[in-house]
């Protein structure tokens, strides 16, 4: 018997994007024509049906035990693939062999529903995440002791704030004891001292148990601490995989050429129906400039979000910034500097500026810029949207510089120097 | 290992049944679930039940038993006759309507999770189905309001209730998947439900057809049923197993259920992307 758990062959995935055409019928009577030419006639009228490979001939092995890390871009076909294992989808091509139990966790609290209690909750999803009547049972009082809701468990989950929500949908997936876990981004909300909690469970339930586990993230250094083997997906096409760490520096080598300006049309903006990013860029504080920025200018993020969530709620802005290996450099919120925070929908203007004489040479990325309503629920994320290149200055200031030292560089710290008494 | 999955465009694969099997659990807890959700903040909880199907079961004797003076064979009170027939309609436009809208209901489930699909709209016809039985039981208070002795044939309920739940699962479960991809059938659903009605022996006795349209009013497979269920409740009912009319329904029946299985599971893969 090998200790092969999960064989790729080929694998890809269509998918049709229709567009409608602009409806520009004035009247009822335009419609329905309209209508009755598309039943009639073969070729559908005004639309267009647009080819879209989510995937293309993407082959991999994984071994028994292995942590495989999966990174790639927005859209780069991470969630296509992850919903083909856990068998959601069927692909259009290709083939996988599975040799093992997998439990897929695309979403955290699958399956809850509002109107039912914390306790009746835990028996719904971890039926419906494939645990038996009895092993819910058996681990039913660590799951309540994880999640620290014990004093609402039979309170409807509706009147419960978002975060014991995913604390209380996180605890049932922490004790899920499959052969195969697939977990996608699910981690990238909910606080981030639970979430660690969680990610220890799991590195635990992989290393103590033999166990596979196969995680999308955008957060690099979690996922190479995380991960040991590495695959990297750029447009639905599988680019490298092996050690986490060489196919996390490939990943990030494909940002050391830096793009500081995004821009997108109305239809392709990313996002979701809460909010769109239509444009993004970074500039030089002094000179205003998108190249060359130097280690002394500092620098602007600006960005425009159309912002269209009516509930009228605290909204924030957060970015993490990382360095070229994907350390996190920082994490900038809006919260911790405005006052009013509540906006109606329409299209915000943001910028937020960072100080010179901070960052060393080296190319930084925006690793996720987040949208938070009140400081709990991330409702729009965009992932590695822009980055720049800060090149060393013009001439070295000091003796004593070899090369790049740390991340940050501050040349104005204080120094003092006395000469101690020699009596 | 135990579990080897092969997953390919296309494939059929081998131990579907198998894995229904496995995940039988879901059955119970999606049931359990519709059930518990549905009468949460209501007053008057499970009670509904019974007071749903009583108040129409008062409305169509009247309409039919006074108003329309229409007849029916054997020995019973209207409400009673009126009731026997009523009670599998219902069953079977509940599960029909519910299930129908089932998949699209628990979208979130189908594009997160994978369990054969099949058991979610077969558990909203189970929910139906516990319903129905709740409403059985109005029937065995009307026995004693009425002060009426069923016929022996009523210990013969049970293994109609079994055809009332396939006949209702075929057809259900046909439109469920039909609805996941074209949307059209939200609204012919209503219809079919309304008009069916009119087309199955509820409010007057299929012998009230003439026999030349005998074949074609038993193409509605709810015919049958409605039949059976008359001829274990109402003393003196015909006999439907005697007439060929019985076994036309039958057969539709059991078409309806290849015509599901085959469309569904042809469909099921998509289902994801579909909805």
């Amino acid at each position: 018997m090998s200790d092969l758990v999960i064989k790729a062959g080929g694998l890809s995935k269509r998918y049709f994007i229709t567009h409608e055409a602009p409806a520009d019928y004035n009247t009822f009577r335009d419609k329905i024509a309209h209508t009755v030419k598309n039943l009639s006639g073969k070729k559908k009228v005004g639309r267009e049906r647009e080819e879209f490979w989510a995937l293309k001939d993407v082959s991999f092995e994984i071994n028994k035990g292995d942590s495989v890390g999966i990174i790639g871009r927005n859209g780069a076909g991470k969630s296509t693939l992850l919903k083909i294992l856990s068998r959601i989808t069927e692909p259009t091509k290709g083939i996988v062999e599975i040799n093992g139990r997998v439990s897929s966790l695309l979403e955290v609290g699958t399956g809850f529903h509002p109107e039912l209690t914390g306790r009746e909750n835990i028996f719904l999803n971890g039926a419906v995440l494939g645990m038996s009547r009895p092993e819910i049972k058996s681990k039913f009082d660590d799951i309540v002791e994880f999640s620290g809701v014990e004093k609402f468990l039979d309170t409807p989950v509706k009147r419960y704030s978002s975060g014991m929500y995913l604390r209380l949908a996180f605890s049932v997936a922490a004790y899920l004891e499959p052969e195969i876990l697939i977990v996608d981004e699910v981690l990238a909300v909910g606080d981030a001292e639970f979430q660690k909690k969680c990610l220890g469970k799991m590195d635990k339930v992989n290393r103590e148990e033999g166990r596979t586990v196969l995680f999308v993230s955008h957060n690099l250094e979690a996922i190479q601490q995380f991960c040991t083997k590495g695959i990297l997906l750029q447009n639905g096409q599988l680019i490298q995989s092996g050690t986490m760490k060489s196919v996390a520096a490939e990943y990030i080598a494909g940002f050391s050429v830096q793009h500081t300006e995004e821009r997108w049309k109305d239809e392709e903006a990313p996002g979701n129906t809460n909010a769109r990013l239509m444009a993004a860029k970074v500039y030089d504080a002094i000179s205003g400039n998108v190249s060359d920025f130097n280690t002394a200018s500092g620098f602007v993020l600006e960005l425009v979000i159309d912002y269209r969530n009516k509930e009228r709620k605290q909204l924030d802005i957060t970015y993490h910034l990382v360095d070229e290996k994907g350390v996190l450099v920082t994490v900038s919120s809006s919260a911790f500097c405005l006052e009013k925070r509540y906006y109606e929908p329409g299209k915000l203007n943001i910028k937020t500026s960072f100080p010179g004489n901070v960052l060393n040479e080296g190319t930084y990325t925006f690793s996720r810029i987040l949208l938070v309503v009140n400081r709990e629920d991330v409702i729009a994320e965009w992932n590695d949207v822009v980055s720049f290149t800060v090149l060393p200055p013009p001439v070295s200031t000091f003796v004593g510089q070899n090369g790049k030292e740390g991340v940050i560089k501050i040349n104005n710290l204080p120094w003092h120097i006395t000469v101690a008494d020699v009596n | 290992m135990s579990h080897h999955i092969i997953i390919e465009p296309g494939r059929t694969e081998k131990n579907y049944w198998k894995d229904l099997w496995r995940y039988r659990e879901l059955f119970y807890i999606l049931s359990w679930r519709d059930i518990k959700v549905r009468y949460k903040q209501t007053t008057l909880g499970v009670l509904w039940a019974i007071i749903r199907p009583l108040l129409t079961m008062i409305v169509f004797t009247f309409v039919f038993g006074r108003v329309a003076n229409m007849k029916v064979d054997g020995a019973a009170p209207y409400a009673i006759m009126v009731f026997a027939g009523l009670l599998p309609w219902q069953f079977f436009s509940n599960a029909l309507s519910e299930s129908s809208n089932s998949l699209i209901g628990n979208e979130r489930l189908i594009t997160k999770i994978y369990f054969p699909r099949l058991i979610i709209p077969v558990s909203s016809v189970i929910t139906s189905f516990i319903d129905f039985l709740i409403s059985f039981a109005i029937l065995l208070v009307l026995f004693i309001v009425y002060r009426y002795t069923p016929p022996v044939e009523i210990f013969l309920m049970p293994v109609f209730w079994i055809l009332a739940f396939l006949a209702s699962f075929g057809p259900g479960l046909y439109l469920t998947a039909l609805n996941v991809k074209y949307r059209d059938f939200r609204y012919i659903i209503p219809f079919i439900v309304q008009f069916g009605l009119f087309i199955s022996p509820v409010g007057y006795s299929s012998s009230q057809i003439p026999d030349k349209w005998k074949w074609l009013y038993s193409l509605n497979p709810m015919v049958g049923v409605i039949d059976a269920f008359r001829w274990c409740i109402v003393k003196n009912a015909p006999n439907p197993m005697l007439s060929y009319s019985f076994y036309v329904s039958l057969a539709v029946i059991v078409f309806f259920m290849w015509l599901a299985i085959y469309q569904f599971r042809k469909m099921e893969k998509n289902f994801a992307d579909l909805i």
